[in-house]
């Protein structure tokens, strides 16, 4: 059975009120020891920020291992409060909405290999208004980068492989700006 | 203020790019949704064949991520939101008919009036103190998902000149891989704006565009309560179920 698939559609510009949640972009605490913060802008064909994106993350830990815990969007069962993540429990996910200057950031650690050898990174989803449907992309730390042109899948994209890579900006702390078009475009993925 | 295209000059460019080839969603360079052109990549998409990508499992919702009282918009204030009380619901699958279970449904919409609880939502309707105009679920064990809420109102907006777009509840979905991940919109069937709305006509496959219109069944109406409606959802893209199976 292959049932055909419900599509997608943008998400428009008032997610703002349901979507983002209480220390949605601290995978851990941004105090953590060994947290890193990656950040970066959310840029269009014109090189302007586009201030109604949203940023998903999904990573393994620092292990490589992927998370099943639950807890990301605890909530309070008397008030229905926001509690947010309980510190404790990794789960590898992080929701950020753009700002004004369309700057997003995220506080993290450094992912581990997901297979012997693998290369590790950061899985990205991109929302935003004019976006009809969604975009995938990966953030890999310039420590990695040696080994991205030995695979197979991302050797063919030759000059545009720089564009998955974050630039370090001090020890903890790395760039990465995400153009949906124009120069320097980010690459984007699909899944088969 | 600058001078927006009318209705029928977008009507025009939607006429000539029905023919496109169809697919399964919409496309992402779509002229007539004016914000789509800056916003899409004109560089091919890299397939990725890997049965070991981490997107290929994905978060993981529970209970301690949601409320009984977060899947009722209408009780957000001490007194019942204005509008048509109405129960949405469906089941979400994967595209092998495989249920999603456990897994965060989110919702959010515009008031009966048609009006956003967002500051930036400056449609000259009345606010409702009595509506939240967002909710969340968690599928159960047949990957069904419901809410209780209000059915929204048509609103403007400026792609155009007198744009209005259908009603929709917008809906955010998680299944079992990061690569199902789907954010999309459900309309109301029979709504006379669906010709003119450039985001619902940018999927230019007509029965796609109809898996986005949810089915009236008064089966699911309450008596001196509410109308139902039924929505079932399929999401697209691989997952590792059995790999995962196999790390737990
Ligand atoms: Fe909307």
């Amino acid at each position: 059975m292959d049932l055909p698939p419900t599509p997608a559609q943008t998400i428009g510009p008032f997610f703002g009120y349901a979507l983002p949640f209480t220390r949605g972009a601290e995978i851990v605490s941004r105090d953590a020891e060994g947290a890193i913060t990656v950040h970066g802008r959310v840029l269009d064909g014109a090189d302007q920020p586009i201030p109604d994106a949203l940023v998903e993350i999904w990573q393994t830990d620092a292990e490589g291992a992927r998370s099943t815990a639950v807890g990301t969007i605890r909530r309070d069962p008397v008030t229905d409060a926001v509690l947010g993540r309980d510190g404790t429990a990794f789960t590898g996910f992080a929701r950020i909405p753009t700002d004004a200057d369309g700057h997003w950031a995220v506080h993290t650690v450094p992912p581990g290999p997901h297979h012997p050898g693998a290369t590790p990174y950061l899985a990205v989803a991109v929302f935003a208004r004019g976006l009809l449907h969604h975009l995938y992309t990966r953030i890999y730390l310039p420590e990695h980068s040696s080994l991205l042109s030995a695979d197979p899948a991302l050797a063919a994209l030759s000059d545009r492989l720089s564009t998955l890579v974050a630039t370090r900006e001090t020890d903890r702390r790395y760039r990465f700006d995400i153009r949906l078009q124009g120069p320097g475009e980010t690459v984007f993925f699909e899944f088969r | 203020m600058t001078e927006l295209p009318t209705q029928r000059e977008i009507d025009a460019a939607i006429a000539r790019l029905s023919a496109l080839p169809g697919g399964f969603h919409p496309h992402r360079d779509y002229g007539p949704y004016r914000s789509s052109v800056l916003r899409h990549p004109e560089q091919a998409l890299a397939v990725v064949r890997d049965p070991e990508a981490v997107e290929l499992s994905g978060p993981v919702f529970g209970v301690t991520d949601v409320t009984a009282l977060d899947s009722d918009l209408t009780r957000g204030g001490p007194g019942e939101p204005q509008g048509q009380r109405i129960t949405v619901t469906g089941v979400v699958t994967d595209r092998s008919g495989k249920p999603v279970r456990g897994q965060l449904v989110e919702v959010w919409q515009a008031n009966a009036a048609g009006r956003y609880a967002h500051q930036v939502d400056q449609h000259p309707a009345p606010l409702d103190p009595y509506f939240t105009g967002f909710g969340r679920c968690l599928t159960d064990d047949d990957g069904r998902y419901a809410f209780t809420t209000i059915r929204p109102g048509a609103y403007p907006w400026r792609n155009h000149d007198n744009a209005w777009r259908p009603a929709h509840i917008h809906f955010s979905l998680f299944g079992t891989a990061f690569t199902q991940r789907m954010v999309t919109q459900m309309y109301f069937p029979g709504d006379p704006l669906f010709p003119y709305d450039p985001i619902l006509q940018a999927v230019t496959d007509q029965s796609a565009r109809e898996r986005l219109v949810a089915t009236y069944d008064h089966d699911l109406s309450v008596p001196e309560w509410s109308l139902g409606y039924r929505w079932d959802i399929v999401l697209d893209g691989p997952s590792a179920t059995l790999f995962e199976d196999e790390d737990l």
